[in-house]
């Protein structure tokens, strides 16, 4: 029964390392980030020493971790059942990461439609704006919070309407760039289906090289509505569900374009067949997935 | 890269790597369930003392052992450590033992996140219980956490509970995938959709509520992070946002959490009442349909918990009557069972015991809930010992009893040996009497309108908490004869043989006693009689 390559059985990994050291490394990331976020608050010892020593000890886990596993499916140990296995964890991680965005859309709905309106007198809690701060008025964005004394409003919104071009509004070029990109990974994806390695090649560094672009001009307009905008993480509850959907979205693209770019290593240093190539499918649906919400996210966030 | 796969060779073969290693590297389903339950039961006697702390100081009234900030921590880690540490992960243990067994695969789709699954889990409880001994003592704002009580007022430890709380969730989301993977690609070959037992049936679903639900609780950590640390305001109206909206994210969270904690409960249910009824299961169909129903209602219910908090009438009627829906598959469950035992050559066991106490009690608790549904009522029971009453009568005979009714069912399967079945049934009387003599009264001291999570209460209920508190400490220390029970079938009970139980059915059935390391490494052929009896 030593036959690793007999496609009737379902290959079980032997006992590793791996994952306890990874959840070790884990521990030691988010016990040093708790630690250097209560310095910031409270003072006191910051953490950032064992948090970076944690994301080291967990990306070089991680690394050897996937190596072995594509080393594993190279030697021809995983059947197609085990394929499948892989095809249903992305999935269902997909799924995952949609309901945390749900969480944060869920978050921007019932602000935006009911407590700003609740606060500014209307629907059945009118009392609540009698009595609580009776100035405070509903309108979208919210540009004076109800004690702007505690939360400085923002100085200007960065809703399309207060823009009028379409061309000359930055997140509408963003949105290009990713919609581009996501028919640039699978034409990647469908050249390597033919067999075609540059083809791949090519188009994934199109792919990867869209995705920081897209990055880099996020960065840039976060920079510009923190420096001349008035817009932050503390000018109420337009910023706080602004940046919190922006930037996990961004954070989530600067993962995806991590993911693909380890798979544009991998094809250049030969990996992936006509047959055989999920690490590359994974990442794409991944990309897919980042690609939608931003669309969510800039009709909900920058247009309506 | 051929000198890595060489060793992996003849990995069909391999028992257990020895020592500490075995449990640290281990990518055997056997095992890590093994952790798993070993690692709940930890939790469970944590939690169980920080309950007897609590119990202790409400025997009389006044202010005898601890001082009310630490009460409140003590019902607030007490909360979390039982919800997630000690009946959440039962579960998955049990479901890393028993599904690749039931559906005839060699072990779950992808072992090394399974390790990976549970090895968070000792790190994230280790931040957790480390914050009690922090400067500002740990979380103290209740197990619901409601903001702005744990952001604005919170001690500065709420940051390592919101990153444990993270922890938790990937831990139960990489479970979860694990365990959906190995039921949707790895049964064997003849075994449909609806031969499943109903055990895999029940983790199904509660892994499809546990994917959905845990990343919002994870969206709603995550806010309460930003509003401490980076002065956003979700949860304060000054900045225009709103605490009630904790609230209701919390709680979108939070209804699907319980059935997460008791759809498993129903499923081992199901496999011991048709063993020692001797009967097959009643309506196994409308079992699997009424699990996912309830699964389908616990998305539209959440608001139940809030009936007070202030809600448009139309939101009150919906959510009262959308609750109350969810009695209908629940009686469906129930009348199955009973129809099981109907006329059944019946025989009492101590895993039946537990099974039976669970249907009657379980159902008390599902009565006290529908009485809480009635919004005009809930005004009245909200926040008081009423509400306590309810939910540990769904939770500690409801899922901890249907867990301890498994492991005592399925023990023998596991470690080869029968436990003593006289010293079952003692652990099983010992709790019936001490949880009913915890929690009964609770419902009278909450109706006479005593308010939860207090450290002191007023004379009139000081006849109540003292009966509860007599029967927290039966129920108590009558685990640790479960623990003793259970060791002692694993070193030197008798041996079990491979079917174990006369009226069992299943495909671990099939294995012998205890199970081989490595279970069905070529699937086996299914028939319908082996796959659910
Ligand atoms: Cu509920």
């Amino acid at each position: 029964m030593s036959n690793s390559n007999d496609q009737s059985v379902y290959y079980v990994p032997h006992d590793g390392w791996y994952p306890v050291v990874l959840a070790a490394g884990l521990f030691f990331m988010v016990f040093g980030l708790g630690d250097a976020l209560n310095a910031m608050k409270s003072g006191g010892d910051p953490g950032w020493v064992m948090s970076a020593l944690g994301f080291s000890l967990f990306a070089v886990v991680l690394y050897f971790w996937f190596a072995k596993v594509i080393a594993e499916n190279h030697a021809g140990l995983n059947n197609a059942q085990v394929k499948r296995s892989y095809v249903w964890g992305m999935g269902w991680f997909i799924f995952s990461e949609v309901m945390f965005f749900a969480a944060f859309f869920g978050a921007l709905f019932y602000t935006r439609v009911l407590v700003v309106s609740w606060l500014g007198g209307d629907g059945g809690k009118a009392m609540t704006g009698d009595y609580l701060w009776p100035e405070f008025e509903n309108t979208w964005p919210v540009m004076d919070n109800p004690d702007n004394a505690v939360f400085t409003p923002p100085e200007q919104s960065i809703q399309l309407k207060s823009f009028g071009s379409l061309f000359t509004y930055l997140p509408f070029w963003n949105t290009v760039i990713l919609v581009a990109s996501s028919f640039t990974v699978h034409w990647a994806h469908s050249a390597i289906k033919k067999g075609n390695r540059s083809g791949l090649v090519s188009w994934l560094a199109l792919t990867v090289a869209l995705g920081f672009l897209f990055v880099f001009l996020q960065g840039y307009e976060y920079w510009e509505l923190y420096t001349h905008y008035g817009l932050t993480l503390d000018s109420g509850i337009y910023g706080s569900t602004f940046f919190i959907l922006t930037g996990f979205h961004g954070f989530h693209v600067t993962l995806g374009a991590v993911i693909l770019l380890v798979q544009l290593i991998r094809a250049i240093r030969g990996h992936f067949t006509a047959t055989d190539q999920f690490g590359l499918e994974a990442g794409s649906w991944y990309w897919h997935f980042v690609d939608v919400v931003w669309i969510c996210l800039f009709f909900l966030v920058y247009i309506v | 890269m051929s000198a890595v796969i060489e060793s992996h060779d003849d990995h069909h073969d391999h028992g257990p790597a020895k020592g500490l290693a075995r449990w640290l590297f281990t990518t055997n389903h056997k095992d890590i369930g093994t952790l798993y339950l070993w690692f709940s039961f930890a939790m469970l006697l944590i939690g169980g003392t920080m309950a007897l702390i609590i119990r202790a100081e409400l025997f009389q009234p006044g202010l005898q052992f601890v001082n009310p900030e630490f009460f409140n921590q003590m019902t607030t880690n007490h909360g979390l450590i039982m919800v997630f540490g000690a009946i959440m992960p039962a579960f998955v243990g049990l479901a890393n033992w028993l599904v690749p067994m039931m559906v005839g695969a060699p072990d779950m789709a992808l072992p090394r996140m399974n390790n990976l699954s549970f090895w968070i889990l000792p790190f994230a409880f280790g931040m957790m219980i480390s914050t009690l001994f922090m400067e500002g003592g740990g979380p103290n704002f209740g197990w619901t956490f409601y903001a702005p009580l744990s952001t604005t007022y919170a001690p500065d430890s709420v940051t390592f509970f919101i990153f444990a709380v993270h922890m938790m969730g990937a831990s139960s989301i990489m479970g979860s995938i694990n365990i959906i993977a190995t039921i949707l690609n790895m049964r064997a070959p003849g075994m449909t959709l609806m031969q499943m037992p109903l055990f895999v049936w029940t983790w199904l679903i509660t892994a499809y509520l546990l994917i959905a639900v845990m990343p919002v609780l994870a969206g709603a950590v995550t806010m309460m992070l930003f509003d401490i640390h980076f002065g956003t305001s979700f949860f304060n109206a000054a900045g225009g946002g709103d605490p009630v909206m904790f609230q209701h994210i919390f709680w979108f969270f939070g209804h699907p959490e319980v059935y997460i904690m008791i759809l498993p409960a129903f499923g081992i249910v199901s496999h011991i009442i048709p063993t020692f009824a001797r009967k097959q299961l009643f309506g196994y169909d409308s079992m699997v349909y009424a699990v996912a129903s309830i699964a389908f209602l616990s998305f539209i219910v959440w608001a139940h918990h809030m009936f007070t908090v202030g809600m448009p009438l139309a939101g009150q009627l919906f959510f009262m009557y959308a609750t109350m829906l969810i009695a209908i598959p629940t009686g469906v469950k129930v009348f199955n069972w009973i129809s099981t035992m109907w006329r059944g050559s019946m025989t009492f066991e101590t895993p039946m015991l537990f099974a039976i106490a669970f249907v009657v009690l379980f159902t008390i608790g599902g009565f006290s809930g529908l009485m809480l549904a009635i919004t005009p009522a809930d005004y009245q029971y909200h926040d008081t010992y009423f509400v306590v009453a309810h939910f540990h009568y769904v939770l500690v005979p409801g899922a901890l009893f249907s867990i301890i009714a498994a492991v005592y069912y399925w023990l023998p399967k596991w470690c080869g040996n029968m436990y003593d079945e006289r010293l079952g049934k003692l652990h099983f009387w010992l709790s019936f009497i001490g949880v009913n003599v915890t929690f009964f009264p609770q419902h009278f001291s909450g109706l006479a309108g005593m308010p939860r999570r207090i450290p002191d209460y007023a004379l009139q209920f000081a006849d109540f908490n003292m009966i509860s508190s007599v029967g927290a400490f039966i129920f108590g220390f009558s685990q640790l004869l479960f623990m003793y029970v259970v060791i002692h079938a694993i070193r030197s009970g008798k041996q079990a043989t491979g079917r174990v139980w006369e009226g069992a059915h299943g495909l671990e059935w099939t294995l012998p006693s205890p199970a081989p390391y490595h279970s069905f490494t070529h699937p086996p052929k299914v028939t319908a009689a082996d796959a659910h009896g």
